[in-house]
């Protein structure tokens, strides 16, 4: 049940704050850089203090204005809102601290407008976290994309502008369809709120209309949530520095449009409808499609970073998988993947970034011998690469394990083939690359692990894999929120 | 007691402007700007307080000279009339307030000719909007037309071509609103608004009327620039001097555009007359091809020509779906587009008094302008209608309408012309990042510029934060009186 309390938007305001802040100490880095750690720290402080309300069943929310006439700006801490913001605030913190390491090695120009950027785009990712309505979501998510942008394009080369046009032309198209969807919604259901187990249910409309509508939401959210064939900016979108592709196009960006995805299931249109109309099936077939297309994907990709991006694309479609089969069980890993997900594939990232700074090698070819030059780095990539892959005792084994329970739930074949032979790919494009980094390489390459401003963030959110993995209701009762966003949706007791 | 003045105060306050800038300006150059701006200034203020009564108290109307109408001339500050003087007067303001730099190095010692003229037309177009008479529209119309005029002309060279275009086009425009309000004259007998509104239902469907219309609406869509009569448009917009255009692209269509509302859903209402599906499907037609011939565009003054072309078909559009929300949302949109457009025609002037050249792509904003840099790209997230902008908040409007009224057309239109506005603005401001240093020295413009375009920026948030209080207050009371 809902309670007013302005704490959700405290939550943005850290962020907001150091987007000024960062702008006006542009001539001091340190300070400039200050304003972002205690910003990211400040932001996840705030999420955290949320939880206990939450978890309690209390759902704190806030409007300060009205948006259009009947529609309010409405933030909203609910079990899944909390579980996005609460990973994205905790690995903005790792993030922040991993770029000032970064640029410094890169020697990155305009880190004013990189670390403002980073803030606009946090800022977004908790408001669209904590939107109540489909209104107050669009806003957010508009603004993700625009915050996104300068991270794109930052090293100006022509490839980045490149990457950066496609990035626009994807994302501002789906906002647009996803603006019809929104505003169609209205029509049919009067109002824009989210209403968990869906704002639709009990709404009479052809099932034509639902359908284009369902699809207009689909290719709305799906574009930044990477289902093919909407996912090629993504792996263009990795000419970005590391940094950005780590937080944004691994959590904040990409989990965005997956978030999206679930709240239109869950909360807009409901299984009950889903299943009604049959579009439960088409999703969870296209994640499947997904899943597979994006793993065979990855195991061609000779670029570390862009390999990285396939296999994030298939990974997020198990999120969507888990919204599509609807079941508790199902609902429950998908939100969970999301932090899984989240921390493992940072780390991997992370160890792709320390190896560019460090030894200037972005090829898997060249990674020969790596390992034994970078142990800590290649050992924390290895480590969260099979724990990514579904190996236990990694978070995403709880995830997974939890998905295949719900297609065994739900009776869908294609769910479980897909999930089985994802991790068997997922394993066939990371062994190799472990394999060939520890083994031996040229003789006499001295040891040189990045700096440690690098090597503690990606140390620390790998540990935190591992942790998550042995107790997941451990730290921010991340599956106990995934289970309550489950039981919400599905209306399970 | 000055609160029964306040439908005529914004325009007196101009005209009176007009004329000291034109007598003490000659004499002494230097206080014409500080002059004008009071004026304008001192017009928006009367213009804000005329809505905040309007809000409080309701329309007000106001007999000129003491003559009642229908024989005395009548001025009328009601919801929609208070909020355009509203928008002119205050874009009018911001606009001439950034134009002091530009303006003094463009016409040096003949500076007050610029601002008495800029105020003559500023003049005109506020008392468009207030004026409760046919007749009275078509005087303003040309004072102010003739103003812009010689103020497009004033550029010289290429210039002198363009306004004379627009001086043909204007003129046939406005003989043509002439002559429909002669034909609605010779079958009603009235010249004032409200009682021709009152009689033409009796007499509605008879030939003189429908001529009348046709007459009346041509000769408007030409002012409007509403495509397809908006060939004066692109070439005044692009010879003109950078001030010039800010002021003219900013104001000068939407007081024409207003006229075209209100005569034909206030006065005339041509419910038998196919009126909204051409209004529907030329906005439709103006928002695509607008934005195809905006992204062709080489000259970046030509290509936010264009774009006015695109964006005043969006405001057609919502005329002519005809729905409260859909009149509501093409009013937002026209405030909407006078701040963002004036604040991008101010920016281009930066930037060419910077030297940058006026090609799209190589205006060179580059990093050494940030504060016109970060202006143009609150305008540019305006014009492509992104959230929290202003502009983002009108499309919702009129997507609105359009999916109530089930017009998918409609729907494609705005969704195209988005598109289409989000890649022309994206080739002006890529170069934001992309262009080097124009040249050694160069940097943000001076601070008369400066607080224009901070205050147009600051508009164009604002209005996305306070549109639902502005729907609820002005504009959805306004869309009401049409119906």
């Amino acid at each position: 049940m809902p309670v007013v309390s302005a704490l959700p938007a405290w939550a943005l305001m850290p962020s907001a704050v150091a987007i000024v802040l960062i702008l006006l100490s542009r001539r001091r880095p340190a300070l400039r850089e200050t304003w972002s750690v205690l910003a990211a720290i400040a932001q996840t402080a705030l999420v955290a203090a949320l939880l206990p309300e939450v978890l309690a069943g209390r759902e704190p929310a806030w409007r300060p204005l009205t948006l259009v006439p009947g529609v309010p700006l409405e933030l909203r801490a609910d079990a899944f809102g909390t579980l996005f913001a609460l990973v994205a605030s905790t690995l903005w913190i790792a993030t922040t601290v991993y770029s000032i390491g970064y640029t410094r090695a890169e020697q990155e120009r305009s880190q004013t407008r990189y670390f403002a950027s980073f803030a606009l785009c946090l800022c977004s990712t908790v408001g669209l976290a904590f939107s109540a309505n489909l209104l107050t979501f669009y806003v957010f998510y508009e603004l993700l994309t625009l915050g996104g942008y300068p991270l794109v394009v930052h090293r100006g080369t022509p490839d980045a502008f490149r990457a950066g046009r496609v990035y626009l032309l994807y994302t501002l198209t789906a906002g647009l369809l996803l603006l019809i969807a929104i505003v169609w919604t209205g029509r049919l259901a009067g109002r824009l709120d989210f209403v968990p187990g869906g704002l639709l249910t009990g709404v009479e409309a052809p099932a034509g209309a639902l359908w284009a509508l369902f699809a207009l939401f689909v290719a709305g959210c799906g574009v930044k949530a990477g289902l093919v064939p909407l996912h090629t900016w993504l792996p263009l979108a990795m000419v970005a520095p590391t940094p950005v592709s780590a937080l944004l196009h691994a959590v904040a960006v990409v989990k965005a449009g997956v978030f999206g995805i679930v709240r239109v299931t869950g909360f807009v249109f409901g299984p009950v409808v889903l299943d009604d109309l049959g579009a439960a099936t088409a999703l969870a077939w296209l994640a499947a499609l997904t899943i597979v297309a994006a793993s065979v994907g990855a195991l061609v990709q000779d670029n570390l970073k862009r390999l990285l991006a396939f296999s994030t694309i298939g990974q997020l479609s198990y999120i969507v998988l888990g919204a599509a089969l609807g079941t508790p069980e199902a609902l429950t890993g998908g939100a969970l993947h999301m932090a899984s997900h989240a921390f493992l594939k940072i780390t991997l990232f992370f160890c792709a970034g320390a190896i560019a700074a460090t030894a200037h090698l972005d090829r898997v070819s060249q990674l020969t011998g790596i390992g034994r030059r970078m142990p800590l780095t290649m050992t924390a990539f290895a480590v969260c690469a099979f724990m990514l892959a579904g190996l236990p005792p990694g978070v995403a084994f709880v995830s997974k394990w939890r998905l295949l329970g719900g297609a065994a739930e739900a009776g869908s074949m294609v769910a479980s083939v897909a999930l089985i032979a994802s991790a068997v790919l997922n394993v066939a494009y990371f062994a190799p690359i472990v394999v060939r980094s520890f083994a031996p390489g040229a003789p006499g390459s001295p040891r040189a692990e990045a700096r440690p401003t690098m090597v503690v963030p990606l140390l620390a959110t790998a540990a935190a894999g591992l942790w998550l993995g042995l107790a997941p209701d451990a730290g921010g009762r991340l599956l106990t929120l995934a289970a309550m966003t489950a039981r919400q949706v599905a209306g399970a007791p | 007691m000055i609160r029964a003045q306040l439908p005529v105060l914004p325009l007196v306050l101009t005209l009176t402007g007009a004329l000291l800038v034109s007598i003490l300006g000659i004499v002494r150059p230097r206080v014409a700007w500080p002059l004008a701006v009071t004026a304008v200034g001192a017009a928006a203020l009367a213009a804000l307080a005329g809505v905040a009564d309007v809000v409080a108290h309701g329309s007000r109307r106001y007999a000129v000279g003491g003559w009642p109408p229908p024989w005395g001339i009548e001025v009328v500050l009601d919801p929609l009339s208070s909020f355009m003087a509203a928008v002119v007067a205050c874009v009018a303001a911001a606009t001439l307030i950034a134009a002091r730099s530009p303006a003094a190095r463009f016409y040096g010692s003949t500076i007050a000719a610029f601002y008495a003229l800029a105020l003559v037309a500023v003049t005109g177009f506020l008392g468009v909007i207030a004026s409760g008479d046919m007749f009275n529209v078509f005087v303003f119309l040309e004072i102010a037309a003739i103003a812009s005029y010689a103020l497009v002309a004033s550029a010289g060279g290429p210039a002198l071509a363009a306004a004379f275009r627009y001086l043909l086009l204007g003129t046939v425009g406005a003989s043509f609103y002439l002559l429909g309000v002669g034909l609605l004259y010779a079958l009603t007998g009235t010249l004032n608004m409200a009682d021709l509104a009152a009689r033409l239902p009796a007499l509605g469907g008879s030939p003189l009327f429908v001529g009348g219309v046709g007459f009346v609406l041509v000769g408007l869509a030409i002012k409007t620039g509403l495509f397809p009569l908006h060939g004066w448009l692109p070439d005044a917009y692009t010879h003109a001097p950078t001030p010039v255009t800010a002021l003219l692209a900013g104001v000068a269509t939407k007081a024409a555009a207003y006229a075209l509302a209100r005569m034909v859903w206030y006065v005339l209402r041509p419910v038998e007359l196919p009126v909204p599906l051409v209004l529907t499907w030329a906005g439709a037609a103006a928002i695509v091809v607008g934005g195809v011939l905006a992204l062709r565009a080489h000259d970046v003054r030509r290509m936010l020509a264009y774009s006015s072309v695109s964006q005043l078909g969006y405001i057609a559009l919502g005329f002519g779906l005809a729905t409260p929300v859909a009149l509501a949302g093409a009013y937002l949109h026209i405030l909407n587009h006078a701040v963002m457009k004036a604040s991008l025609f101010l920016v281009v002037g930066a930037a060419l008094a910077a030297g940058g050249r006026p090609l799209v792509g190589a205006l060179g904003l580059g990093r050494h302008m940030p504060v016109t840099a970060a202006c143009a790209i609150v305008a540019a997230i305006s014009m492509i209608g992104l959230p929290p902008a202003g502009g983002f908040f009108s499309k919702w409007y009129l997507l609105q309408a359009a999916v109530a009224t089930s017009r998918p057309l409609a729907v494609a239109a705005i969704l195209v012309g988005s598109l289409l506005a989000a890649a022309y603005m994206y080739r002006f401001t890529e170069a934001i990042w992309a262009t080097p240093v124009a040249h050694a020295g160069a940097g943000d413009p001076p601070a008369s510029m400066q607080v224009g375009l901070l205050t147009l920026a600051a508009a164009t948030l604002a209005v996305g934060l306070a549109s639902a209080a502005l729907m609820d207050a002005v504009l959805l009371p306004a869309a009401a009186g049409a119906f």
